[in-house]
């Protein structure tokens, strides 16, 4: 089976399985796939959204890719992220008073990267250190992080001029420029940035092949004289640095602010995502823009077919078993070849 | 072996031993075929295999032992031909049938579990709805122990068992259900001479008891010793063998001679007068140690913590001067591995202290001590050596990633790396279809020859000190002689050469003085000269230094 085949045939599978669940629904699946595509990709204004949404997801993915290279599972995506973009929203309406907009949104971008990559350092140490297992700790730093948001808004950057506990709101003004007169911000250029730099630190650099011989046999890197401890406490640190990027360039570009209990949760999304793209930064940008399409067509459908939401969550579970299933069928045939 | 003595055979019709006819073979195979993309590694071949017998199976390093073995084991498919159980053709398409069908293997590289205890390890085979019955599989053990001659704690952790035991445990595991053929791909290769003994009786009881023994080795006196009949493969073909009776009425002289020819290909054979190098016959050591000249390498005093698997070092001190070889003899699991690692920088000393040219580099780590000159042949070679889903390539530079000129300030310059690795490639005569091949598909010998391309291969840097440990472990013949001259050469070029080996023969024939580690103590260094083997067989058991 080629590798086009390995890829699709999870999404095939899932979508079918998905329709078959609509039918049990009482929704008919052709007109709910058709009206999610035209809404997520076959509408300029749908097509604008998902473009988008895309940015914050290509940052996750390009965090998610150098962690996964290197064998360190960071599952705490999701408490870097809201921590990072709380820490953005507090900041960016009050340094935009001080000082001009493009330094607030650049130091906003650094402070959370920062700001996540600190958060991952304590599973980082944990690892490095003790060889405890960096899931388990970075799950629980997740929750963690997560709580810890939410009482920040409430206790302290709440602002005194709305009902419902969230920070100040950065102007529209002030957010990141928009190209060439669309909705769409420049954060999906920064965005497709890093992932082609992550793409190429992977491949071409000797940082990225120490990283990849640490991934695939710890031992082997200890025998080579490779500083096992240290390059995972970087690897956990740039990978949650950039799953902060893609906070900051949410908020930055599309929401201006963070309510209390708003968690998109897009750091578990990204997970299946990456695998499709086994790992590979140039082919993750295409199966973000499929995903975005597909939430950004699924939120317009809850409102309008009363598909709940969370049907994306399912398809996308689906593609991840799916994927796995495919995956272990293919892997016993090869075995059997010897290939 | 097995034909002349052992009680009445099982297996074997009766009369079988009277009749010179053969009964029929218990396993056979009829032009088995496998291709891997850019190698026939198994072309067409036709072999049986008979109950009570040892078929020794011979070859250079990617001949295609392993795949012949691989397809019996049902790891592997074939792309032709068939197999044959006792006379009719069975298809194996797992690792259960080949069990199911009484052929039990022990492979190259060992697949135990360190962590679970030798009995949980046997008994991991079974179907896992059953329930794990403990009691029955304590009886099949002592069954088969007592069977064996075998004496093992069947509640150790195998990680705590030396290497020769482990390998027992595989040979058990191979056992474990009603097994007519066992098959051993380079089972002595680790061994120590007196492992390779028990093991050699073991398997004559196994014979006497009607079993067919597959046994693939390098050691040409093992498949004399051993073998009842032999068969030779060359780049996948089967390109002769010797036949029982033939075998039988041969010296070891003669035999090897033929099988030599067969082995290898004109255009690879070894000179004639490297034949007895070859052979170990006639020490041909020459000395090229720099008596005056300061010590490379100083070792003072070091201990380690013992570790739950081998014994801890005490007090190991010694000097290596530029140009000598100290060879370090001694049973594995008793301080080895920690003498190479502490060298090497893998493992923090308790105590004690180790110098480079006079410079104190104990606190240094890995990359530390490689700067400082010390170069490591590690014997864990899938384990820590190589990384098997990274290229040819890549492995070669393993420990050199960063480094100029293959990479200009942290950036790959992959066309550089390419065309070293190619060069590294036929220098060392590494079997593999490009530098890109990712290093999990060559074979056993061609990977460790990859090992030792690394360290001996570029001199970049200043290379004062190379520890090697089994070095020509896995090697065929011309390849481990091509090794040794190697070593001999980097000797020859004023560097300090630690040989830890179990191999007798491969001590004496390199080294200068000959050290024996006995629980974790050198306990003597022995020069090397007439009387030295049996000094260092004295030392090996314990016996103190004369
Ligand atoms: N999984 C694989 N994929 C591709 N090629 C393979 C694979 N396994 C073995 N080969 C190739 O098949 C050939 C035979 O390999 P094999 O392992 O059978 O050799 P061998 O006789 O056991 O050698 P050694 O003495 O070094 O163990 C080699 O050229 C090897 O590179
Ligand atoms: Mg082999």
């Amino acid at each position: 089976m080629n590798t086009t085949w390995r890829v699709l045939l999870p999404i095939l599978l899932a979508l079918l399985a998905g329709a078959v669940v609509l039918i049990f629904l009482g929704k008919d699946p052709l007109a709910y796939y058709g009206y999610v595509m035209e809404r997520g990709i076959f509408s300029w204004g749908g097509l604008q959204e998902t473009i988008t949404r895309m940015a914050p997801l290509l940052l996750i993915a390009a965090g998610l890719i150098v962690a996964f290279r290197a064998g360190v599972w960071n599952l705490g995506g999701d408490g870097q992220y809201l921590l990072a973009a709380v820490v953005t929203a507090a900041l960016a309406p009050a340094l935009v008073e001080v000082m001009p907009r493009a330094l607030t949104l650049v130091i906003c971008m650094v402070i959370a990267f920062v700001v996540a990559a600190i958060w991952s350092l304590l599973p980082a140490f944990l690892r490095a250190r003790y060889g405890i297992n960096e899931i388990v700790t970075s799950l629980m730093m997740s929750f963690l992080g997560i709580s810890l948001a939410n009482v920040l808004v409430k206790l302290f950057f709440w602002d005194p001029t709305t009902t419902v506990p969230q920070t100040r709101t950065l102007a529209i003004a002030d957010r990141l420029p928009r190209i060439f007169g669309s909705n769409i911000h420049i954060g999906i250029l920064l965005a497709l940035v890093v992932i082609i730099l992550v793409h190429l630190l992977m491949t071409r650099t000797a940082f990225g092949l120490k990283l990849q011989i640490v991934g695939a046999s710890p031992k082997a890197a200890r025998h080579a004289g490779l500083k096992v401890g240290a390059l995972t406490v970087v690897t956990f640190a740039l990978s949650a640095g950039l799953i902060g990027l893609a906070a900051a360039v949410e908020i930055l570009g599309v929401w201006g602010n963070v309510r209390a209990d708003w968690n998109p949760a897009y750091g578990m999304l990204v997970v299946p995502l990456v695998f499709l793209a086994r790992l590979n930064g140039l082919a993750v940008i295409g199966f973000t823009f499929f995903f975005s399409s597909l939430m950004i067509g699924g939120e317009s459908a809850a409102r309008r077919i009363g598909v709940p939401q969370d049907f994306v969550l399912l398809l996308m579970g689906l593609v991840l078993a799916f994927l796995a299933l495919v995956e272990y069928l293919d892997h016993r045939r090869r075995q059997r070849l010897g290939a | 072996m097995g034909h002349t003595d052992g009680p009445p055979q099982s297996v074997r019709p009766a009369g079988a031993d009277s009749a010179p006819v053969l009964p029929s073979p218990v396993l056979s195979v009829r032009t088995l075929t496998k291709r891997f993309p850019g190698v026939v590694a198994n072309d067409g071949i036709s072999l049986d295999f008979h109950a009570g017998e040892t078929h020794v199976l011979l070859g250079e390093n990617g001949a295609g032992k392993s795949t012949l073995i691989g397809m019996l084991a049902g790891m592997l498919r074939p792309d032709a031909g068939e197999i044959l159980v006792q006379g009719s053709p069975v298809r194996i398409l797992t690792p259960r049938q080949s069990l199911d069908l009484g052929i039990g293997t022990v492979f190259q590289h060992m697949l135990l579990v360190p962590s679970l205890s030798v009995i949980e390890n046997l008994m991991l085979g079974g179907p896992w709805w059953q329930r794990l019955a403990r009691g029955a599989a304590y009886r099949r053990f002592a069954e088969l122990s007592e069977c064996l001659g075998i004496s093992l704690d069947p509640d150790l952790p195998v990680g705590h068992l030396s290497l020769g035991q482990q390998q027992q445990v595989e040979i058990l595991r191979a056992l474990w259900r009603d097994t007519r053929v066992l098959i051993l791909d380079e089972p002595t290769s680790m061994l120590t001479p007196q492992g390779v003994r028990d093991l050699s009786a073991v398997l004559c009881r196994l014979c006497s008891q009607g079993v067919a023994i597959v046994l693939v080795t390098h050691k040409l006196a093992e498949a004399y010793d051993l073998g009842d009949r032999v068969s030779v493969l060359r780049q996948g073909r089967l390109v002769g063998g010797i036949a029982a009776d033939e075998h039988r009425g041969m010296t070891e002289a003669q035999m090897t001679d033929q099988v030599i020819a067969m082995m290898f290909d004109p255009a690879h054979a070894p000179m004639a007068d490297e034949r007895a190098i070859l052979l170990g016959r006639g020490n041909v050591h020459a000395p090229s140690v720099r008596r005056g000249a300061a010590p490379c390498l100083e070792v003072r005093n070091i201990s380690t913590m013992p570790r739950t698997a081998a014994h801890g070092l005490q007090g190991v001190s010694f000097d290596l001067r530029p140009g000598e070889v100290l060879g370090i003899a001694g049973v594995d699991g008793n301080g080895q591995k920690q003498l190479a690692e502490v060298i090497a920088g893998q493992r923090a000393p308790s105590s004690g202290t180790v110098l480079v040219g006079g410079k104190d580099v104990t606190q240094g780590d890995v990359a530390a001590r490689r700067n400082a000159g010390i170069r490591y042949v590690t014997d864990d070679r899938l384990g820590e050596g190589t990384v098997g889903s990274l290229s040819v390539a890549i492995n070669l530079l393993l420990k050199n990633v960063g480094a100029e000129p293959f990479w200009h300030r942290g950036i790959a310059d992959w066309a550089r790396i390419r065309q070293a690795a190619r060069d590294d490639i036929q220098r060392h005569d590494i079997r593999t279809r490009s530098e890109q091949t990712l290093l999990a598909k060559l074979s056993g010998g061609n990977i460790q020859k990859v090992l030792l391309a690394r360290e001996l291969g570029k001199a970049e840097g200043d290379v004062k000190v190379i520890v090697f440990s089994k070095p020509t472990h896995g090697l065929d013949l011309h390849n481990a002689q091509l090794a040794h001259r190697r070593i001999r050469e980097s000797a020859a070029a004023g560097r300090g050469i630690v040989l830890l080996s179990t191999d007798l023969d491969e001590l004496l024939t390199l080294s200068d003085r000959i050290g024996v580690l006995f629980q974790g103590r050198l306990v003597g260094i022995v020069d090397n000269g007439p009387g030295a083997g049996a000094a260092i067989g004295r030392l090996m058991t314990g016996a103190v230094a004369a």
